[in-house]
C-alpha cells in the first residue's frame, strides 16, 4: 500500500483551477518534496490532502483511507508543521506538547511520556519549562516539528519548515528531517531548491496547477540537460508556462 | 473531553498575558477609585446631579464597562491563533467545530465573573453596602458577559490582530462605555443618542446589575431580556460565522 495516493485531484475556484488532475504516488516512509512557483498549487495540494478543504473532484487515499469519506481517520494518521510556527506562546514547550497529544487522545502517563520522548528527541531538555514564545525562530520551528510528531503521525507535512531560519538553524532542522526518513513519509514543501535537493528522495515540480515532472533530484536536472538543480526547476516551471 | 482540553490552553493563553490583569482588574479597579474620590469631593447640594457616580451606581456600572475587554481577549486569541498558523495546526487536528467555540467561549466565563465579583469586593471597601443582592448581580452580569464573548468571536474570526486591537480594545469600549449610561445619563443627550443607546444592550445591562445591586428584582427582567435577545442572536452569528470560516479555510 502506498502511503499516499491521487488520484486525478482537482480544486477549482469559479472557473479557476487551483489545482488539476494531480495523480501521485508516494512510498511509505519516502520524504517527498513538493515544489512550485507562487501561485503554482502546492498550498492548495496540501490542503486537500490534510482534509482542510474538499477536492471538487478526484480523491486521495493516505494509508488507505480516503479524504473525501474518511476524513477522521485521516486526521488521525496525518500532521502538519505549518508555514508558520503555530505554537501557543504562552504555553511551555512541554505543555504544548501535551495539549497536542491530548487532544489526539492521550490518556494519563502517557501524556507525560510521548512529551518526554519528544523532548529528549529534540534536545529540549534546557527550553522544556521556557515559554515558547520565548525561544527562538529555529527552536520554535523544532517546537512545531516536535508537536506534528508527538501524535505519532504515519504521514507529515512540512510547509516551508526552515522558512526565516539563519543558516545553522537550517542546517540543525535538516539534521532532524534526516532522522526522520525512513520513518515516517514526509511531504516537504519549500522555496530552497538546495533544500529539496539535499533532503528528498523524490521530487514534484508543480506550475500552473498541475504536477508536471516527478523524479528524483539527478532524474530532473537530466531531463532538463543541466547541472544545476535550480535551472533544471525554471527549465522545468516555464516549459509549463509556454 | 478535547473541548476541556482546548478551554484549559486558552485560559493558560489568555491570563498568563499581562495585557488581561491590567484591562480586566487595573483599569476598572482605578476608574472605581478615582471616581469615587472625585464624587466624595463633590458638595453635598450638586449629589443628585452625579448621582451616577455613587458607589452603589458606579459600581454595577464598572463591573459591566471592565467586561467589555472579555470580547478583547478572546478577539485577540482567535486572531493570534490564526496569524501564528496555530489555528491550521489545529484544523488538521480531531478537534470539532464545537470543540473550537466552546473552547474559546467556556473560559471567558469564570473569568468574567470573577472580574465582576474583584470589582464589587472592592467596591465593598468604597462604602458599597453588602448584602446578598451582590451575588445576584454577579449572575446578572452573564447575560452581557455571552454577548461581548459572542463579539469577540465574531472579530476575531473576521479581523487581523492589528485590526482586532483598534476595533475591541478602542472603538468597541468606547461605544460601550458611551451607550452604557456608566459615566453620563444618555437622556440628558437625548434624541437619536438615547434612542440607540436605548435599542443597545449596554444600557439594559447596566440597569440590569443596578436594579440587582438595589434588590430591585421586580423590574430587572424587563432590562434583562434585551441583554439576553442580543447574547442569542450575537451567539448564533458568531457560531455560525466561525463554523463558515472552518469550513471555508481556503478563502
Amino acid at each position: 500500500m502506498y502511503a499516499i495516493e491521487a488520484k486525478k485531484l482537482c480544486k477549482k475556484y469559479g472557473d479557476k483551477a487551483a489545482v488539476s488532475d494531480l495523480s501521485l504516488t508516494i512510498d511509505q516512509g519516502e520524504l517527498f518534496a513538493l515544489l512550485g512557483t507562487n501561485g503554482a498549487g502546492k498550498t492548495t495540494t496540501i490542503k486537500m490532502l490534510t482534509t482542510l478543504i474538499q477536492p471538487t473532484s478526484g480523491d486521495a487515499l493516505i494509508q488507505g483511507s480516503s479524504i473525501r469519506t474518511d476524513s477522521t481517520k485521516v486526521r488521525q494518521l496525518s500532521n502538519v508543521s505549518p508555514q508558520e510556527n503555530a505554537v501557543g506562546t504562552k504555553l511551555t514547550v512541554r505543555e504544548n506538547l501535551e495539549f497536542i497529544a491530548r487532544i489526539y487522545g492521550a490518556k494519563g502517563s502517557e501524556v507525560k511520556e510521548k512529551a518526554n520522548s519528544m523532548i529528549e528527541k529534540f534536545d529540549m531538555q534546557e527550553v522544556a519549562k521556557q515559554r515558547a514564545g520565548t525561544l527562538s525562530g529555529g527552536w520554535q520551528r523544532r517546537l512545531s516539528i516536535a508537536m506534528a510528531l508527538i501524535t505519532d503521525p504515519e504521514v507529515l507535512y512540512l510547509d516551508e519548515p526552515t522558512l526565516g531560519l539563519d543558516v545553522l538553524a537550517r542546517r540543525e532542522l535538516w539534521e532532524v528531517i534526516r532522522q526522520l526518513k525512513g520513518k515516517v513519509t514526509m511531504i516537504l514543501t519549500t522555496h530552497y531548491l538546495e533544500e529539496a535537493e539535499a533532503l528528498s528522495d523524490r521530487i514534484g515540480i508543480m506550475a500552473k496547477s498541475k504536477l508536471k515532472k516527478i523524479g528524483t533530484a539527478a532524474e530532473l536536472k537530466e531531463y532538463a540537460g543541466t547541472d544545476n538543480f535550480e535551472e533544471a526547476f525554471i527549465k522545468i516551471a516555464e516549459e509549463a508556462v509556454v | 473531553m478535547n473541548t476541556f482540553h482546548f478551554s484549559s490552553r486558552n485560559t493558560k493563553e489568555i491570563l498568563r498575558d499581562p495585557i488581561t490583569l491590567i484591562f480586566s482588574l487595573g483599569f476598572p479597579l482605578v476608574l472605581l477609585f478615582l471616581l469615587s474620590a472625585v464624587n466624595s469631593s463633590i458638595p453635598a447640594e450638586a449629589a443628585d446631579a452625579t448621582a451616577l457616580f455613587r458607589i452603589e451606581n458606579l459600581a454595577p456600572g464598572i463591573s459591566v464597562f471592565g467586561l467589555s475587554f472579555i470580547s478583547l481577549f478572546s478577539a485577540m486569541l482567535i486572531a493570534k491563533d490564526k496569524t501564528t498558523g496555530f489555528m491550521l495546526r489545529l484544523f488538521t487536528s480531531p478537534l470539532k467545530a464545537s470543540d473550537f467555540i466552546l473552547g474559546y467561549t467556556l473560559p471567558l466565563i469564570p473569568m468574567a465573573l470573577a472580574q465582576s465579583a474583584v470589582c464589587y469586593a472592592a467596591a465593598l471597601f468604597l462604602g458599597l453596602e453588602f448584602s446578598v443582592n451582590l451575588l445576584a448581580a454577579l449572575l446578572v452580569n452573564i447575560p452581557i458577559t455571552l454577548v461581548f464573548v459572542a463579539l469577540g468571536l465574531l472579530f476575531g474570526t473576521l479581523l487581523n490582530e492589528k485590526a482586532v486591537g483598534g476595533v475591541c480594545g478602542a472603538l468597541l469600549t468606547n461605544l460601550s462605555a458611551w451607550f452604557s449610561n456608566i459615566w453620563f445619563d444618555t437622556a440628558l443627550v437625548g434624541g437619536w443618542f438615547e434612542g440607540l443607546s436605548n435599542a443597545l444592550p449596554f444600557v439594559h445591562a447596566v440597569n440590569a446589575a443596578r436594579l440587582a445591586c438595589a434588590g430591585k428584582y421586580g423590574d430587572l427582567m424587563a432590562e434583562l431580556w434585551w441583554v439576553i435577545a442580543y447574547a442569542v442572536v450575537l451567539l448564533t452569528l458568531a457560531v455560525i460565522l466561525f463554523a463558515v470560516k472552518t469550513k471555508h479555510s481556503d478563502k
